[in-house]
């Protein structure tokens, strides 16, 4: 199946011996001069790339606290070289978080640093770390810093949160600027500047997609439940990502949202203007496209005149949403303040059950032994609810309100020490797929650990890159592909819609 | 006024200032530089009294590194526990009897437990040099200057237990020559003691207050300036621009 070796899953996890080179060979695709200046960048790479990366690491370090002080302060002390799922699933060194950030952090070193300048002058910058930029670290960014999935899992054990997410983003963002990207995340962007979706799915497809399962639904329970497009004056507008409405299975959770709306009573719509939920140009750190990305959202907003915005199960999304928007596309003083904006899917169902607005049948789900992936961009870079840790909790209650069988994976699995499912942060692309199976290996380990003990058979993933990914890499470990699911599926499941008796 | 007196007097005087204006600057930085988005890695405080506490931890109690590896952390933590009782027991030699802090410093636990302190503090460095030897993920990430920094310290701990245990200094000259530099007696700069140990000693400590604002050692202001660590997570509630985020706003037209 596989022409590399996938790991074998262990009883205990084990840490790696390091294997310097690896993974030296896989780096993604990249992307044509199209894509690049699709989206404000060069077409290829610029001539005076040397100078101009170093100017760029110059400017960036000065906009960005963040960067100043993780590029400063590491002490190398070691916590966070075994916590990043790529490593511990390839053994390549420089997936330790550390080592990806020194690619970085040596050159910052070499040009603004006075221990850099110094040793560097003497001929021996290696002494204090620094290095210069060369055509060969130039290729290992491109390498390493696109197998980080900028999942954040190094920075909870880092002793000063040192965010190598942050980091890879920057990495990212310099490379653009000098004209080398990667084909899978630039090219999705300068498509969803320009159709409004990741997939590049038009009004008129929309609209079709929407009443097709219009049509299914009714054929399935026989109810009316409606799946409206740019409905103006609607009550919510809904951001999902556009996966929900095209593959399996996502599109069961899309589903369970309009059942959800349905026996609520909430009118709601989707725009064609702004059908994404996703923003992939957090993936690649640059501000201008995220924040163009965004606004699309705004002005579909305003355009549609909603009261409310709800952000559908996505993980990274939900991150952009949740922390990002009313940063960059705030405020929101257009909708109604008795809402949140955005609003999770999640916390709007949790809350309509916990008002029992909803008619659940639990035993619907009684053929599903359940567990749960806390998908990292929600557990560790947003939060659901008013108190910290409703991420991992809202959810949870969900699934436990909807279905009787629910397990949790290995308590140091889960919340914030959850494992990323390997292709997130721009990485999911046929061309990554070893890395995505070798990254995948924790998650997997853990999963199979509640299949062999409760017989666990439906994986629960609030993220379509997670839910993409999982169908992609379970087989590898001979899980079933479609144990896979969202967690609205559940909830579709097992609402009762119309009057029974 | 002996020459190793006014080599040390303007040693001291150099890396105290080169330690003061170049960790001050740094922190101006720090401060200065604008934090765009909101990124502190959840589930975070949701006010700012919780970000208080939560920093607290993470610099009393090493809460992280806690999290991540024991090994580190029981030899970390022991390093900079020592640190500090070595530091305040340090003090009753550049503080004269009257200053505000010397109830603390005399303090009985002070002084001795800061004697004894420089054996833990040797303790925890060979384990945190051991870790760099013997562990190859920490061995990848480490550079000479790692190792170097580490030495010094060493250097400085056992030079110091030396001066405690086996060769007694005249402590008194010592005082006097230091509170003379204290009080910027210039004038009347007292004689130092001219023991090889105590110059190898106070050398070395030279050599770290220089190094001190270019090296890694900037972690111990900067770990109050990480977004991810202190910033409150409230993006909903409040609105937060900075930097780029605060230069246009977000009025782009309805389409
Ligand atoms: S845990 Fe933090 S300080 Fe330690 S090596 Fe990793 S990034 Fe550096
Ligand atoms: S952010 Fe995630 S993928 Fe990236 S280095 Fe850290 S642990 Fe690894
Ligand atoms: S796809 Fe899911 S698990 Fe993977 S990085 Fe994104 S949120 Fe995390």
């Amino acid at each position: 199946m596989a022409d590399f070796d996938v790991p074998v899953l262990k009883e205990y996890p084990v840490i790696p011996v390091i294997q310097p080179g690896s993974m030296a060979h896989l780096s993604p695709y990249k992307s044509k001069p199209d894509h690049n200046t699709g989206i404000g960048f060069p077409g290829e790479l610029v001539d005076d790339w040397h100078d101009k990366a170093v100017a760029k690491i110059g400017d960036m370090v000065k906009n960005s606290r963040a960067l100043q002080v993780f590029l400063d302060i590491c002490v190398k002390c070691g916590a966070c070289t075994d916590k990043c799922h790529y490593f511990l699933g390839t053994g390549d060194p420089k997936n330790m978080p550390v080592a990806r950030q020194d690619l970085l952090r040596k050159v910052y070193r070499r040009h603004y640093t006075f221990a850099g300048k110094f040793f560097g002058a003497l001929g021996i910058p290696g002494f204090v770390g620094a290095a210069d930029l060369t055509k060969e670290v130039l290729d290992d960014w491109y390498t390493y810093f696109h197998q980080c999935s900028q999942c954040r899992r190094c920075s909870v054990f880092c002793p000063y949160g040192i965010d190598t997410a942050e980091i890879s983003m920057a990495a990212r963002e310099i490379m653009d600027t000098i004209g080398i990207g990667s084909k899978y995340n630039n090219e999705i962007i300068v498509k969803a500047h320009k159709i409004g979706n990741n997939l590049g799915l038009p009004e008129p497809a929309l609209v079709n997609t929407m009443e097709g399962l219009e049509e299914d639904v009714k054929d399935e329970t026989g109810i009316d439940v409606k799946f409206p497009v740019d409905v103006k004056g609607a009550d919510v507008l809904l951001i999902t990502p556009s996966a929900d409405f095209f593959a399996e299975p996502h599109i069961d959770g899309l589903i369970g949202y309009a059942k959800v709306f349905h026996q609520a009573g909430i009118s709601w719509t989707l725009s064609s203007y702004a059908s994404e939920a996703a923003n992939f140009s957090m993936f690649i750190g640059s501000g201008d496209n995220l924040k163009k990305q965004a606004m699309r959202i705004r002005d579909a907003a305003m355009d549609l005149g909603v009261k409310r915005i709800v952000s559908g199960e996505c993980g990274h999304a939900w991150r952009v949403a949740y922390s990002f928007w009313n940063t960059l596309i705030g405020p929101f003083d257009f909708l109604d303040p008795n809402y949140p904006v955005p609003q999770h899917i999640c916390e709007l169902t949790h809350d309509l059950i916990a008002r029992g607005a909803l008619k659940i049948d639990k035993e619907a789900n009684d053929h599903r032994i359940i567990t749960f992936h806390d998908s990292c961009n929600v557990s560790r870079a947003s939060r659901m609810g008013n108190t910290p840790g409703g991420q991992f909790t809202i959810p949870r209650d969900i699934i436990k309100s909807v279905a009787n069988n629910f397990h949790d994976m290995a308590p140091e699995t889960i919340h914030e020490n959850t494992f990323c499912c390997g292709g997130g942060g721009g990485l999911l692309t046929d061309d990554l797929v070893e890395l995505r199976v070798k990254g995948a290996m924790p998650r997997m380990e853990a999963l199979k650990h509640v299949i062999d003990d409760h017989g666990v058979n439906y994986l629960t993933a609030i993220c379509a890159i997670c839910k993409s990914q999982f169908a992609k890499v379970l087989p590898y470990y001979d899980h079933p592909m479609d144990m896979i699911g969202s967690l609205h599926q559940l909830v579709s499941t097992a609402i009762q819609l119309g009057d029974k008796e | 006024m002996s020459s190793v007196t006014m080599l040390y007097a303007f040693l001291l005087y150099a890396a105290f200032a080169v330690l003061l204006i170049g960790v001050l600057r740094k922190i101006i930085i720090y401060a200065r530089t604008p934090q765009p988005l909101k990124i502190p890695t959840t589930p975070a405080p949701v006010t700012k009294a919780g970000v208080v506490w939560r920093i607290a931890k993470e610099v009393t109690v090493f809460e992280s590194l806690f999290k991540a590896s024991k090994w580190t952390w029981i030899f970390g933590w022991i390093f900079h526990l020592s640190l500090l009782l070595a530091f305040f027991r340090h003090l009753r030699y550049a503080l004269s009897p009257e200053s505000f802090l010397w109830p603390i410093i005399n303090l009985e636990i002070v002084q001795s437990f800061g004697k004894y302190a420089g054996f833990a503090m040797v303790v925890g460095l060979l384990g945190l040099i051991g870790r760099r030897i013997f562990v190859d993920r920490v061995r990848y990430i480490t550079s000479p200057s790692d190792h170097f920094m580490l030495l010094l310290i060493i250097g400085i701990a056992i030079t110091g237990l030396l001066m405690s245990f086996v060769e007694r200094i005249d402590v008194i000259m010592l005082k006097s020559f230091l509170l003379s530099l204290v009080y910027f007696d210039w004038n009347n700069i007292q004689a130092m003691p001219t023991d090889t140990i105590l110059m190898v000693h106070l050398g070395l400590v030279i050599t770290l207050m220089f190094i001190f604002p270019i090296s890694k050692l900037l972690h111990a202001p900067g770990i109050f300036f990480s977004p991810t660590r202190n910033q409150v997570d409230n993006p909903r509630e409040q609105r937060h621009v900075q930097g780029w985020t605060a230069d246009d706003s977000a009025t782009s037209k309805p389409v």
